[in-house]
Order: structure tokens, then sequence, then C-alpha cells
């Protein structure tokens, strides 16, 4: 058994909650990459010992696993628990949604800050923060979003990634007028996440074609939920992550897509990845077990609950397709994108599906849907569920191994996985506060049965003993090594050629210049984030070697162009 | 039929020219036969043809007769900061016809700002004095205003231009957001235009050379490395999405790389309408001369997107462009002095772009296509001519030897073999690109409406008495599906209650996806190309009224709702043999090989009114008429309109029997 020297509880000198000692007896024990039969012995909320036949102190608890699966608690990537719309709050907050997220299995969400557009990002981070800190029942890091991009940002950011330890920002390529930033933005926040070591995450959508699309509908007299994929087909989120990828090519960063709810998004990903593309994919709880065939439901309520951004696909065989992706790693992470509205706050859309408040539920559906549509079905075994659901996203944001491993010294956030347990979804039987479930009526294969977080038992056998307030802000370290340390290994400069200086003769040009690139002012502008260039030769195809064979070879027969002599002139005789 | 006499052009040759012995090559077929020519059309084409005396005699001795090259991309006499390129249209039509390319079509470039009317006028006056053989028009959107909209009408159906291009690069000059992209496709695709792009993402190039600049590269090496081609693949990509949203059919000019190849190739087996036209230097050669220690050789190469630095690029154009999947060459050719090059020659931004290529065109895809055996010569006529002719709606009249087409024809010689240098070309640009290469395969004899043009390696070429080829809108060749398309752009609204539950108190303060003010815009037809959007629903039927939450909260089923129910179909997933169909008002229907016949799935969206019916091979959509029946489904088929016919009845029966 391997063993993890580092102790991060004491390192980062956080207190801990809990003084409780537990023993794990018989279980399996199911990394990412192995799976092995062991006890683990856990301590102060941390796991102290893993393997048989433990020395353990008396007095302990012990739970009997009866050879079920011991899996480390999920990592929910994505939820936005108290992400402003119109001046309304989603309907779960940090309470509701750890509650939900506990009772599914994840022990840990990494929610969005989302800031609105002249905010301090850093004022708004400590606001999340302190909502948290108070509400939260699980461990959370949090993202934040860049809804504008200046220097007042820019600032904010360095200081949120040394001082906070936040590592992952997500910009937006959609909400046109709004969040929406241009390729040039782009290119340059891009850049400075990269100099700072960060993730960026990308809300793929074309937000210029949405709204001339949305203009569209709406003049048609489509109002209801059915004009919003109407108005975002799955090629305007493809066509966008096609352009954050090349973007994240020149840059050299590596790219996050949040939220990959289609086919043909998750195509372009697929073959980017083939062709060395540093990019990684995240479908949803939404994306992987429903489709948007609902949108045309005739009640209003029904089709509403189902609008976030991008759409949910309306072709029936996406949620299958991506759990294939999934399975084969194409796709990495799994996250949920919660975001629950209750009906009445969807409904400030009633008249104008524009307005209809963005998010579905998926906290807490998350860890079995995977397991019922992608293990249970035998695409996925279990050591990529685990990785799919928890220790890729702890490796991606720099979580690994505290998070996402069972391991000596990592935290004890555990589940026992029941394969053999079957539940049927149900608004009835949510924790979530919203009324709809998006997923109702779906029979899910497998669950858990048993949930540690900080080394507690927060749930056993369908009761959730959970604690708001007990939940601890987990900071991140920039520069994680599963992203970028192949971004360090591209970094390699490129030259220019040495040539002699051109001496010939140069047409005048008329002084006011009108067919000219816009390099002349930028050549001076502040350009103190640029990267040093790449040359990523694994995906450009780009082959070439500096000077050619045929230099110095005259090509033409009888004409001459030779080697300037001494090198004064690279201009010889034309004629 | 005779365009001539159609279209009042006065004549311009009395000249009888009567080809013997020659095999006559279209793009369909290749035969032998006779062609008699007269007053610049093709009269007569067979054996024994009966002919007037005193008719000048071409023999032609087996070889191959092809319907004159027509090189769909110039910029002849093109402006430039105060100068203008090297090859005017006396010079450039010169060494198009001394190529066997016997009709160009010059890119009208006004500047930001300008009338497009008054630099189409201009164009023209240059062209009428000048050009040596028959020539049409390209109109470049510079900008984009309501005054723009006007002209573009006026041009469109008064003076005969067809096709425009706009910018996706040249950043704060030429280049257009999406928004615009967006109108100015839907403009064109309600006006039977063709919508050209320059493809590469300006911004991203602004930022590049920035950084290359920076970094202290100002040679002609930085060009190629600041506009890597990625961006022109992803610019591609974009320019693709935004002709599949407004159904406009879209035409890439310059396709210079792999991977924009390749985008272009992976649309089209979607289903989009999409041509794509690499020219005489990516098919011929690519970018590692941009690293040459001669200044002046690198800056020649110099055009934008960038000749790629992969050196396996010709070769691969070179096979798409015979598999049909790029559809059409053109030259680019826009030359300018080593002087005027030299403007560039602290800053590679700075470097005027453009390479030659009119003349070496119609050789280098015969000998990189033909004679390796890619390509036959059939489909070289296509790519050279036909295609070309077809997208600007100039079909039969040119790209094609029959009666009544313009005399306009090239024998052509296949083993020929000329090494292409810039001593002996006829373009005034000191440096050619393609200098010291080895063709096989050139025009032997060309003659250009109806009168010889160039023979025994003379070229008689005459100035000025190139006509103006009026292009009108809708060519078939692009438009016919789009058409189709639009028949099936019924979208419409779900017929719900109102919703009268309680709605939370917001403020529209902040934030909002810009809906308000859209509401009261004008709109258009909405298009939903179901052939390539993936779209195809429809999960089970969902029971829509059973009351979800009743634990104390209020939900609202609209009034009416469930009474809806059964008058629509709700969804239909894809329809197999041995599945049942089940309506609430009919008897269930149970589907085998004698009601599917020819079909092996049907989607069917009920809701959306939409019905896709897949045979093995393509898909066809069916729209439908009403909301509840299939029964009267008109059948309109969105298929490959350069496939012909296909097995329309036998859908159309099938579908009958479903429905």
């Amino acid at each position: 058994m391997e063993s993890v020297s580092n102790n991060y509880e004491e390192k980062n000198g956080i207190p801990h909650l809990t003084n409780e000692k537990l023993l794990i007896k018989g279980g399996r024990v199911v990394n990412e990459d192995q799976s092995l039969y062991a006890d683990v012995y856990i301590e102060d909320g941390i796991i102290k010992q893993v393997g048989e036949n433990l020395v353990v102190p008396g007095g302990v608890k012990v739970i009997e696993a009866d050879g079920r699966m011991v899996i480390p608690g999920g990592i929910d990537v994505n939820t936005c628990l108290m992400k402003p719309f119109l001046g309304i709050k989603p309907v779960d907050d940090f309470l509701q949604g750890t509650k939900a997220a506990l009772a599914g299995g994840t022990t840990m969400i990494i929610d969005h800050v989302t800031p609105q557009p002249g905010d301090s990002l850093m004022e708004v981070f400590e606001h999340w923060q302190e909502a948290a800190d108070k509400k939260a029942c699980c461990d959370y890091s949090l993202h934040v979003d860049i809804p504008e991009w200046n220097e007042t940002v820019k600032h904010e950011l360095e200081l949120l990634v040394e001082e906070k330890g936040i590592n992952s920002f997500q910009v937006y390529m959609a909400y046109k007028d709004l969040y929406q930033m241009s390729d040039s933005q782009l290119y340059k926040a891009f850049s400075f996440l990269k100099h700072l070591g960060a993730v960026v995450l990308v809300h793929a959508e074309n937000g210029d074609l949405i709204a001339q699309e949305q203009r569209k509908i709406l003049g048609m007299g489509i109002t209801g939920p059915e004009g919003h994929p109407l108005s975002r087909p799955e090629e305007l989120e493809a066509e966008a992550a096609f352009r954050a990828i090349t973007l994240s090519n020149r840059v050299n960063c590596p790219v996050y897509i949040t939220k990959v709810m289609s086919k043909s998004a998750a195509d372009t990903i697929t073959q980017a990845r083939r062709k060395g593309s540093l990019v990684f994919g995240e479908p949803i709880s939404a994306s992987l077990a429903a489709d948007g065939s609902q949108y045309w439901s005739k009640n209003w309520a029904k089709a509403a609950a189902y609008v976030t951004s991008p759409p949910l696909s309306p072709d029936p065989t996406t949620p299958d397709h991506l759990h294939t992706l999934l399975a084969c790693g194409d796709l990495q992470v799994v996250g949920s994108a919660h975001c629950a509205y209750s009906t009445s706050q969807k409904a400030i859309g009633k008249d104008d599906f524009t307005l209809i408040p963005e998010g579905t539920n998926g906290v807490e559906e998350r860890m079995s849907i995977v397991w019922d549509k992608s293990v249970a079905m035998g695409k996925m075994d279990e050591n990529q569920f685990v990785a799919v659901t928890s220790t890729n996203a702890a490796k991606i944001f720099n979580l690994y191994p505290r998070k996402g491993r069972i391991a000596v010294g990592s935290d004890a956030d555990i589940v026992i996985w029941d394969p053999d347990s079957v539940k049927t979804i149900s608004a009835r039987l949510q924790q979530s506060a919203s009324e709809y479930n998006i997923f109702e009526g779906l029979e899910c294969c497998g669950g858990p049965a048993l949930v540690l977080s900080q080394g507690r038992v927060v749930y056993e056998d369908g009761n959730l003993q959970a604690h708001p307030g007990t939940g601890r802000f987990i900071p991140r370290k920039p520069f994680p090594d599963f992203a970028y340390q192949r971004v360090k290994f591209r970094n390699q400069g490129k030259q220019g050629v040495t040539r002699g200086m051109y001496d010939g003769p140069v047409h005048d040009v008329a002084c006011t210049p009108k067919y000219i690139t816009p390099s002349p002012s930028a050549r001076t502008s502040p350009t103190s984030n640029q990267p040093p260039p790449i040359r990523n030769l694994h995906q450009s195809n780009f082959s070439l070697s500096g000077a050619q064979a045929d230099d110095n070879v005259p090509r033409r027969s009888g004409h001459r162009i030779v080697a300037p002599p001494g090198g004064r002139s690279n201009i010889t005789s034309l004629g | 039929m005779s365009y001539q006499g159609k279209k009042n052009i006065p004549k311009i040759t009395s000249d009888r020219l009567l080809i013997k012995g020659g095999r006559i090559v279209n793009d369909d077929q290749s035969f032998h036969a006779d062609i008699y020519m007269e007053d610049g059309l093709i009269k007569q084409i067979g054996d024994n043809l009966i002919v007037p005396g005193g008719v000048k005699v071409i023999e032609a001795q087996g070889k191959m007769v092809i319907p004159g090259g027509i090189d769909i991309h110039t910029h002849f006499q093109m402006p430039y900061r105060g100068t203008t390129t090297v090859d005017d249209f006396a010079q450039g039509s010169k060494a198009a016809l001394a190529g066997g390319t016997t009709m160009v079509v010059d890119h009208v470039i006004p500047d930001p700002g300008n009338s497009l009317l008054e630099a189409y006028d201009q164009w023209r006056q240059w062209a009428d004095e000048k050009a040596c053989c028959d020539y049409s028009l390209h109109v470049d959107i510079t900008h984009w205003s309501d005054s723009v909209q006007q002209e573009l009408e006026c041009l469109i159906k008064e003076k005969g231009v067809n096709s425009f291009q706009v910018y996706m690069a040249y950043k704060d000059y030429y280049q257009m957001t999406n928004s615009e992209l967006y109108e100015v496709f839907t403009f064109l695709a309600e006006r039977g235009g063709i919508a050209q792009v320059h493809a590469e993402n300006g911004e991203i190039i602004a930022e590049e050379q920035a950084r290359m600049l920076q970094m202290g590269i100002t040679g002609p090496e930085g060009h190629v490395l600041s506009r890597p081609e990625e961006l022109e693949a992803e610019a591609v990509f974009r320019a693709i999405t935004i002709a599949s949203q407004t159904n406009c059919p879209l035409y890439v000019t310059r396709v210079m790389s792999k991977s924009a190849a390749d985008i272009i190739s992976q649309a089209r087996k979607k289903g989009n309408v999409v041509f794509g036209e690499p020219i005489t230097a990516s098919l011929g050669t690519d970018g590692t001369h941009y690293w040459s220690k001669n200044w002046a050789k690198a800056a020649s190469f110099v055009t934008s997107p960038p000749l790629s630095p992969d050196p396996t690029t010709p070769d691969y154009l070179n096979t798409l462009l015979s598999s049909g999947d790029l559809s059409v060459t053109g030259s680019a050719h826009c030359t300018f002095s080593v002087a005027q090059k030299a403007i560039g020659k602290d800053d590679f931004t700075q470097i005027p772009e453009g390479v030659n290529g009119v003349e070496e065109r119609m050789a280098l895809i015969w000998d990189k296509a033909v004679t390796s055996g890619k390509m036959d010569e059939n489909m070289f006529v296509a790519v050279t001519s036909t295609n070309a002719a077809k997208i600007l709606n100039l079909y039969p009249r040119k790209g094609r030897i029959a009666v009544g087409s313009d005399a306009d024809l090239v024998i052509w010689d296949t083993d020929s073999i000329r090494t292409i240098t810039a001593k002996t070309h006829n373009s005034a640009a000191e440096y050619n690109i393609f200098e010291g290469m080895e063709l096989r395969g050139a025009p032997l004899v060309v003659i250009c409406q109806g009168k010889i043009v160039l023979e025994d390696g003379n070229l008689h070429a005459t100035s000025g008495v190139g006509r103006f080829i009026p292009c009108s809108a809708f060519p078939d060749f692009a438009y016919k599906r789009v058409k189709a398309r639009k028949q099936l752009a019924v979208l419409k609204a779900v017929p719900r209650g109102m919703y009268d539950g309680p709605v939370s108190e917001y403020s529209m303060s902040r934030g909002g996806t810009p809906s308000a003010s859209a509401r009261t815009s004008p709109t258009k037809q909405p298009v939903r190309n179901l052939h390539q959007s993936g779209f195809s629903l429809a999960g089970p039927p969902a029971p829509d009224d059973i009351p979800i939450r009743p634990a104390g909260r209020r939900i609202v089923v609209p009034p009416g709702g469930q009474q809806e129910r059964g008058r629509t179909w709700s969804c239909m997933g894809h329809i197999n043999s041995g599945d049942v169909i089940h309506d609430p008002f009919q008897p269930p229907l149970k589907l085998d090989n004698s009601n599917i016949y020819g079909i092996t799935t049907a989607v069917l969206v009920v809701d959306a009114l939409i019905c896709t019916v897949r045979t093995p091979t393509r898909r066809h959509h069916l729209p439908s008429e009403q909301p509840l029946m299939w029964k009267k489904c008109c059948l309109s088929v969105a298929h490959e309109a350069e496939e012909g016919l296909c097995l329309l009845d036998d859908l159309a029966n099938a579908a009958d029997r479903i429905l």
C-alpha cells in the first residue's frame, strides 16, 4: 500500500472538526488506478491507515462494509448555488445544495462565483465564501467567473490566485453585451491566466449568433421554452468550443470546457485531443441523462425546468454518446451545473424564453446517473467511475491526492457505494428545494449506502445528518501538474531568420496608409503578459525547419539569384 | 440558344473556325467530334459537319479540346496604398490566355466607407479598357450599413454581380463581427447571392502579430508565424456555422491549408452547402520559402492566408480537389514588384500580400492532379472551368463545349513539358513563386470569343475586347438545395395555455439576455437544416399532465393543457421495422417491410412539424403541414443538386404509405 507523506490538515493549519475515530472494515477500496480489499482507519478527519489487519486504538467505531465498494467521495466541479439572475437567487443555497450533494455521494463541490460586470471580483468572492462558511455541509472550493476584462480585473485575479487559493476562472463566449468576451479579450485573458498558472474554464457558445437567433425566433412569435433550444442550436456550441480550443492552442494554455451538452461539441473536443490539444471536457448530469425533447412539453413549467445553457440537445442519442466518450477518457470530469430555480422564478420568462432563469438540478443525481448509464451498462469500469466522478476533478484543480483518493493522509471523504440499490428519482424524494426534477421517473441503479465527510458519517441508509457550517473552504494552488506539465515543455521559442538588410528599391507609400494591419500601434502596446511563443508540433502539423536546403541553390535556370557577396544585400540583380 | 443574340452584346468577330479531329472533354463526358464556330459562338458539334466555305480549319489530331479555363479569383490592377499591382487587366488577362484561361473573375475591393457602386464602376472601366478576355466581377463587402444593403440590391438586380466577399480577418479594417456576418449572410441568402469569405481569425492574428514583432521577428517568416493554419481552420468552421444558421451558400476563398480543407470536407459530409477554392499557390508550393535567406524571395510568397509550411499540403489539396471536396480553383493572382513588397522590409505586416498564378493554374493542376492519376480529364474540366461557371450562374454559356455556348476553348497538349520561370512568364512581376517547376501539360491552341489567341506558342491578345459577363442571382448549383431547405423552415411555437401561476419578483436593472429590444426588430424566415444539425429528436412520449410535486406547492398546469393531449403526437423516436406507432385516436400501426419500403429509419418530430426519413445513403426531410398529421406530407427533398436524380419517387411512395 502506498503512503502519502504529507498531511494537508496539519500543513494548512485548518482546524479539524471532529475527533471521531472510525474503521471501515471489509470493504473493497476502489481508486482510479486499482481496486483492492483493505480496511480504512480514520482519525481526525484524515485517513491514517489503509491495509489489512490494522492495529487501531480501542473504542473505535467500526463500520462493516461487507465487501461493498469503498470509493473516494465525489467531487462536483460545477455548481451555481448563489448565481444571481435579475435580482433573484436559486432556491438551493449552500445548505440545501450541499445536503443534496451529500445525499448523492458527493463530498465536495466547487461552486461558481458569478460577479456582474463592474463588481469587484474580490468582494463578490468574499461574499460567497462567507455564505458558504456559514451554510455548507461539505468541503467546498470556488471558481471565479470573469465577467469583463480590464486592468482592475487582472489585479484582482492575481490576488485571488496568490492569496485566496483560487486556480480556476471561467470566461464566457456567450451572453452578448453582458459577460461575453471578444476573441482578442479571450486571447489576453488566456495569456494572463496561463501566466498565473490557472485553469481556464470556458462557457462555449457563440453569443453573437445566439442574439441573432433569439431575435429571429421571438419575431416569429415563439416565446415558449422551445425557443431556447431553437435559438441555441448545438452547432453554436461546437463552433465556440472549436474557437476556444484554437485560442488555447495559440496561447499554449490548458482549457476546460464547462457543460458539454451536445454530441458535436463533445466530438470537437475529442478531435482536438487527438491532435494533442490540452483540453478537458465536462459533461453534466443533465446532458448525461436527459435530452431536450421536453422543451416541447405542453406543460410550460415542466418545459421551463429544462432550460439551461447550452441547452439539452433534442437529439435523444446524446446522453449515450457522452457516456461513451466519458468512458474512453475523451471527456474527463462530470459536473452537475446544479442551479435550481423554482417554477415561480422560472416564470419570469413566461412570455419570453430569453428571460427564463437558466439552470437545472443534478448535484444529487450525478453519481448515480454515471453509475447507472455507464458502469451498469458495461461502458466503464469502477475505477474509471472514480476517475470521472472524483479523481480527475481533484487532479485538474490541484486537490489531488488530498481529495479524490483513498490513501494515507488524504481527507476522509469516503463513500460506501452500493451498486445494487435501485432508486427512482423523483422531486418528492429529493433534497433540492425545487419543484421539478428533470430526471423525474428515472430508475437509477447504484447509489451511496454510507457517506463520510471529514471523517464523520453524514449519510447512512437514507438518513442525512448534515450540519451547516461544517464545510471548509479548500484553497488550491496554481499550476496543477495534470494540466500544466505539458505546457511547460511546449514553451519553446521561435526565432527570426538572420538576413542582411534589404537595401534595394522601396516603393513610396502614400502618406495615409489605408490597407494596413493593425501592427504599428500594436507594437507599442503593453504586452507584458504576452506568453513566449509556442510551437506545438503535436497538433499543428507545422514542421518547418528554419533554413531551407535550397536557400543557396538558385532555383531558376539561368537566372541569377545568388548568395549576396559579403551578405551586404539580399537583393541581387533581379533581371 | 444564343446568348449573344439574347443579351444584345455586339458581335466582336465574324471569324469562322472549324476544329477537326479533336476529342471534346466536358465535365461529364469525352467524345470525338468536330466543332464549328461562328461569331464567337459554337454553332455545330458532330461528325461530318456541313460548313460554309472559307472556314479556317484547325487540325486537332486527336488532342483534347476543353472549355477555356475560368479563373474565379484574380486581383488585376488592384490599388494598394497609392500604387497598383504590377499586372493590370491587359497584362493579367494576357497571362491568363497564355495559360489556357479564357475568363477571369476579378475582386472589386471598395475602401471601407466608400460606395460599392462607385468601386464597381471603376473596376468596370479599367477592365473594359484593357481586358483581353471576358471577365466578371465579385464585389467585396468591406463594411456593413443600410446604404451598403441598397447598393448590394442594385448590384445583384442591375449590375450582374452575384458573389460577394466578406472578411473575417484584417482587424479594424475589413473585418466583420459575427453579428454582421450573420446579417450579411441572411441578406445574401434572401437575394440569391453567394457569400464568399476570407477566412482567418483577424483578432487572434492581430495579437500574434504584435507578439512576433515584440519578439523581434520582422521578416517574412513572421507572416506565417502570426497566421498559423489553425486560425484559418477556426474561421472556416465559424463561417460554416453562420452560413448553416442563415441557410446561405458559402464559398471559402483561398483554401491554403490541410486543416481548413478538412473542415470544409467534413461540413460537406454533413450536408452544408459550402464550396472551397484552393488556389494555384496552395496547390503548387508550400510555405517553407518564408524562411529563405533572400528577403525578396521570401517576401514574394507573402499572401493571406499564408502558404502552409507543411510540405505535404499541395498534395493533400490536390487529392481533395480530385474527390470533389474542394470545388473550384482560382489563382488569387495579385502581383507586386519587389520594390512594392519592400514597403514591409522592416515589418512583415506591411508587406503587400499577393502571389502570381493565373498563367500557371491549369498546367499546374494537370501536372499535380491528372498526371499523378488523382483526377481524370473530366474532373479537370470541372475544377478549372465548369464548376466556376455553375457557381456564377454562367453555365452552360461558359464552362462547357456545347452548341450555343461561347467559343472559348482550348486544345490541350497533355505531353508538352515546360519549366516555369520569371524570365518567360507573361506577368510583369520579377519573381515567380513556381520558379523552376517543370510542368507537364499546356495549352496548344487557345480560342477566346471565337478567335485564335494562342497558336504555335504565339500570343495574339487584343486589349479591350474582353466583355463583362453579368452573373444572375440564385445559381442552381448552390441554391437548389437552399431553396428546398427553406421550405422545411416551419418552426412553430408549442400551443400552450397561458402560465398563470406565481411569478417571482425580479429587477431588470442588470443583466438579462438582449431580448427586450430584440423583440421588435425585423425578422426573417427561420431556417432549420436538419440535414446537418444532428437534430432528430425526441424522447419517449412523456406524460405531461402528471402532477409532479404535490408537496404543498402550487404547480400550474396550463389551462387546457390536458385537453390538448392527443391532438398532437408528443414525440416519436427512431422508427424501425417492427415498431408500433400509437396514436390515441387511431388504431396502432405496426411498421414492417411493406409500409417502410426503402426506408431504414424515420424520425418523426411532430411538434416541430418535421419528419425526417433516412435511407441507407442519405436523409430526406418531409415537412408536414398540420400538427397532427403526417398524412398529407408534401415531399420536398433536400438532395444533392449535383447528384442529379435520386429515388424520389420510391421515397414519396414509401412516405405516403407510412403517412
